[in-house]
């Protein structure tokens, strides 16, 4: 007991003292700031646009991760430190190659439902419906996870393929009603959501097939259509890892030529930016829009079957397969897709880095429940970190113009003027006001 | 100390990111003249206009009001001051009266309940004063452009404004609104008060102002008495050269019909009526067939239904003996139909794209943009710079400027530049220089005149009558959905067209119509 009591007394001593204020906040948090007010800073941040967006994200992410912080301090002041040690890291990889693997597994079907959503996103949609989509494809590739034997090796394509299949008609049908009635997607994504997940549970639950009424669980899916593992399970041993995450990161990839390679992507972002001109230059707006919502209710059904033919963990060399539960609420990991997209704003490789972000922070949100912490702080900090992301991104744009102004506006006096009146002096860039450094 | 200057703005310096806006400009109103702003689009009319408005803060100069230095920071300062300004886009309510917008902000109140009465009185008493005739309890969705306008100038004066500025009045009125607007105008500085008027037609600063500023590209030019100058020497202030305002152009060589319009019925969905109503005409190569006539009689309709944009509920549209009445608007594109579009940002642009995608917004699906459903970048690159070099597009960045980013008149130039060159032998171009400044619109014309040497041939809508006089061979007169006159530019006056247009005369040999 005296133990405990010295340990929070010299906690709080130290959170009021000099050292911890000086050593551990203000000094990181002045050269930081400091930085970011250089000019090589912001050279070297906005040379490209990549690594614009990249600073963005970074100083979002350093926010949020700061709100956590205090969040955790008033909840649990004395393990805050060890808490969130813990969630940036410390635990996943105290875990070693199994808390990576674990890790990854997570990944594969976040990353469908974002790039699905940033799909829709860039071509001018707002596809609300990824949850649905995620449900009604992981229906589709669990009934051929089950019942297609006569696939033989193939059944895991065909399962996959099947969820996609799934995914699509459910995307197809809002797109549909968006192009011929301008319904407006976003009220029957969110329909279709519900309409999918009773319809999914429903015929479930009214199957022996499919539904273990013991376990109020799915029955388990056949061997030849869990995920294969390939060498993976030899990198990160003992692990749920399976080559669904490899496969997204594939699939993202395909999407991002898509989408900045081909005529069918300059259509769809066409229509996205503009319905009215793409239909003066000849692009069929109907057909791009529905196209536009099958694919990514394809991408989102492609998430669900990944999450349903995941092997999981291993026993004595038998997988032990993952279970869907019908209960009636709308999964997750269609919503955080959203999350997902506008973090990586909606750019496939972006989705990729904040897919990977933020299913590292769940985990860590996981381990840090041994400092009895609730995992709900994680979505805290993840919805801060996308306010956070936007303020980022006007921030960025008002530095920018600030220090290319300069720059710009002998440029283009240059080219308004070949002849300026001789009266008027071009200005010189102010000579930087560097503080006391 | 007496000053006869109501407003003078003094050394006022302006900049935005990349751009001096307005550089050491000087400017001084005289109390009871209407004193004219003349600049070409971008020269900084709009943006020396918002710094006495108080919209913008400069970053040098002072502003005084009757000899006094005053601030003003915002709009409210401006009308504290008695400054009102009616904007280029009116910023009405538009499902409220006339009354209601005339006072909205100004509400009179007893114990917190609204005196629509008085007010009444008072904007009856003023639209009497001033000619400024409106009923005040009709509603701003109901009633003509022209009318909105009068609402705003009444605004102005309900707030007992002194001084009025303008911003370019007259592009969105009919011929006849643009004479009572002058009317309107010459009534107001009468009663004492002080007007300045932005504009970049030579015309109406001829006819109603009493001295003009000029500036050009941020730069202060010139200030001059209208009675002393001409319209040449104005234009040449204003662009810094000299502009050629006739059009030259050679006897048309009209040959084959290349489009044909029979008995073409346009329903609008909303009210149900026939807003082209049995419209035929033909248009042949090497010619400029000029549809004239007053905003909202079916021009637009009629376009959208020969482009494809909406289907017609009746008639046919043929394209060199073709039919294409329900050919999809790619088929046209590819078969030789140019379009020049009303709104160039509604449709003439994907503004978010960078320019060389616009550039081959007709033609990015054919085999020379494109390889297997991969896009060629080297050659829309290519493509791209051609055109900017050949048509003169101004940008900042070349082929990556954002179209967004460009001014009206280089945004109409890139989809001029777009549209001769697919290669097509039809041109159907509407509004083809709706707000844009005479140095434009001469390079307009003449490319449009060029094009027409070339052997296409041009379908223009204008709603300009020196325009429609100037640069066609035969001009369509529109009236109701009904093509009303057929007339030959020599051989009419703007007058006979004015009153075709307005409805006002029908021509014999059309007895059908009686």
């Amino acid at each position: 007991m005296k133990k405990v009591w010295n340990k929070i007394v010299s906690g709080v001593r130290f959170f009021f003292s000099k050292a911890f204020w000086v050593d551990r906040v203000w000094i990181p948090l002045k050269r930081g700031v400091r930085y970011l007010f250089t000019k090589q800073f912001w050279k070297k941040a906005l040379t490209s646009g990549g690594m614009e967006s990249f600073a963005a994200a970074l100083l979002a992410i350093l926010a949020g991760l700061l709100v956590g912080f205090i969040i955790m301090l008033f909840t649990r002041p004395t393990v805050a430190w060890y808490g969130f040690l813990t969630m940036i890291g410390r635990g996943l990889f105290r875990a070693g190659a199994k808390g990576i693997g674990n890790w990854l597994y997570y990944v594969g079907p976040l990353l469908m439902c974002g790039l699905a959503v940033g799909f829709a996103f860039k071509t001018g949609l707002f596809n609300i419906g990824a949850s649905g989509q995620y449900t009604v494809g992981m229906f589709c590739a669990l009934v051929v996870g089950i019942t297609g034997d006569i696939f033989g090796p193939f059944q895991w394509i065909v399962a996959v393929i099947a969820g996609m299949i799934g995914g699509t008609i459910w995307g197809f049908l809002p797109g549909f009603f968006k192009a011929y009635f301008n319904v407006n997607e976003v009220i029957t994504a969110i329909m279709f959501n519900y309409i999918g997940m009773y319809s999914v549970n429903w015929i479930i639950k009214s199957s022996d097939t499919l539904y273990n009424s013991q376990k109020a669980l799915t029955q388990r899916i056949d061997d030849n259509a869990f995920n294969p593992v390939l060498w993976l399970r030899n990198w990160f041993p003992e692990s749920s890892v399976d080559i669904g995450f490899l496969l997204a990161i594939v699939i993202a990839i395909v999407i991002y030529i898509i989408l900045n390679k081909t005529t069918f992507g300059y259509e769809l972002k066409a229509c996205g930016f503009n319905r009215n001109a793409s239909k003066y230059g000849g692009i069929n707006e109907k057909r791009s829009i529905i196209s536009a919502m099958a694919i990514s209710g394809g991408l989102a059904g492609i998430g669900g079957a990944l999450f349903i033919l995941a092997p999981g963990m291993a026993s004595a060399g038998i997988f032990q397969g993952t279970y869907y539960e019908p209960a009636d609420i709308l999964l997750a990991n269609g919503f955080n897709g959203i999350s997902v997209a506008l973090l990586g704003m909606s750019n496939p490789i972006g989705i990729i880095a904040s897919t990977l972000f933020v299913t590292y922070i769940q985990r860590g949100g996981y381990y840090m429940q041994t400092y009895l912490f609730k995992e709900e702080l994680i979505d805290i900090i993840v919805a801060v970190i996308i306010y956070f992301s936007a303020a980022a991104l006007f921030v960025r744009q008002f530095v920018k113009k600030r220090l290319l102004r300069a720059k710009e506006k002998r440029y283009a006096l240059a080219e308004l003027d070949a002849t300026p009146p001789p009266d008027v002096p071009l200005k010189q860039p102010e000579p930087s006001k560097e503080s006391d450094r | 100390m007496e000053t006869p200057y109501v407003i003078e703005m003094l050394h006022i310096t302006k900049e935005f990111p990349g751009i001096v806006a307005n550089d050491d400009i000087s400017l001084s109103l005289r109390k009871g003249e209407i004193h004219a702003l003349l600049g070409e689009n971008g020269a900084g009319k709009s943006t020396l206009m918002s710094v006495l408005f108080g919209l913008y803060q400069p970053e040098k100069g002072e502003i005084k009001k009757n000899g006094k230095t005053v601030k003003i920071h915002n709009p409210n300062d401006a009308n504290a001051l008695g400054i009102g300004m009616v904007h280029q886009h009116f910023k009405l309510v538009e499902c409220f009266s006339v009354l209601d917008n005339i006072i909205l902000g100004v509400e009179p109140t007893k114990t917190g309940f609204l005196q629509r009465k008085e007010a009444r009185e008072k904007v009856v008493a003023l639209s009497k004063q001033y000619g400024l005739l409106v009923n005040p309890d009709a509603k701003i969705e109901d009633i003509t452009v022209g009318m909105q306008q009068r609402v705003e100038i009444l605004k102005m004066l309900y707030r007992e404004n002194e001084i009025l500025i303008f911003d370019e009045p007259t592009a969105v009125l009919t011929p006849q609104e643009i004479v009572d607007l002058m009317q309107i105008m010459r009534n107001l500085t009468k009663e004492g008060k002080s007007i300045l008027f932005i504009t970049h037609k030579l015309n109406e600063i001829m006819e109603v102002a009493d001295r003009v500023s000029v500036l050009r590209r941020g730069h202060y030019i010139g200030s001059v008495d209208v009675k002393d100058t001409t319209k040449e020497m104005l234009s040449k202030m204003m662009v810094g050269r000299n502009v050629d305002f006739s059009v030259h152009k050679a006897p048309a060589k009209p040959t084959d019909i290349a489009l044909e319009v029979k008995n073409l019925n346009v329903i609008s969905p909303l009210s149900k009526k026939h807003v082209v109503n049995d419209v035929s005409f033909t248009v042949r190569k090497g010619e400029i067939v000029c549809v004239a006539g007053i905003e909202g009689n079916g021009q637009s309709e009629l376009v959208y239904a020969i482009t494809g944009l909406t289907d017609p509920d009746g008639g046919q549209v043929l394209m060199h003996g073709e039919d294409i009445t329900t050919k999809p608007v790619r088929y046209r594109n590819d078969h030789g139909m140019a379009h020049i579009p009303e709104d160039r940002h509604k449709f003439g642009l994907i503004l978010d794209y960078p320019l060389s995608f616009n550039m081959v917004l007709k033609k990015y699906h054919t085999k020379d943009f494109q390889n297997r459903g991969f896009i060629r970048f080297d050659k829309v690159n290519e493509y791209g710079e051609n055109l900017i070099a050949q048509f003169d597009v101004r940008t900042s960045q070349g082929n990556k400027t954002l179209a967004r980013s460009m001014s009206g008149g280089n945004q109409q130039k890139a989809i001029i530049a777009r549209e001769v060159s697919t290669g097509g032998d039809l041109l159907v171009a509407v509004q083809l220089t709706r707000g844009l400044d005479v140095g434009a619109i001469e390079y307009i014309h003449k490319q449009i005149v060029k094009q027409r040497d070339e052997g296409k041939a041009v379908l223009m809508i204008s709603l300009e009558l020196d325009e429609v006089m100037d640069v066609s061979d035969r001009i369509l007169v529109m009236f109701e959905g009904k093509i009303v006159a057929e007339l030959d530019p020599k051989k009419t006056t703007i007058e006979e067209l004015g009153i075709y247009m307005a409805g006002g005369k029908k021509e014999t040999h059309e007895k059908g119509m009686e």
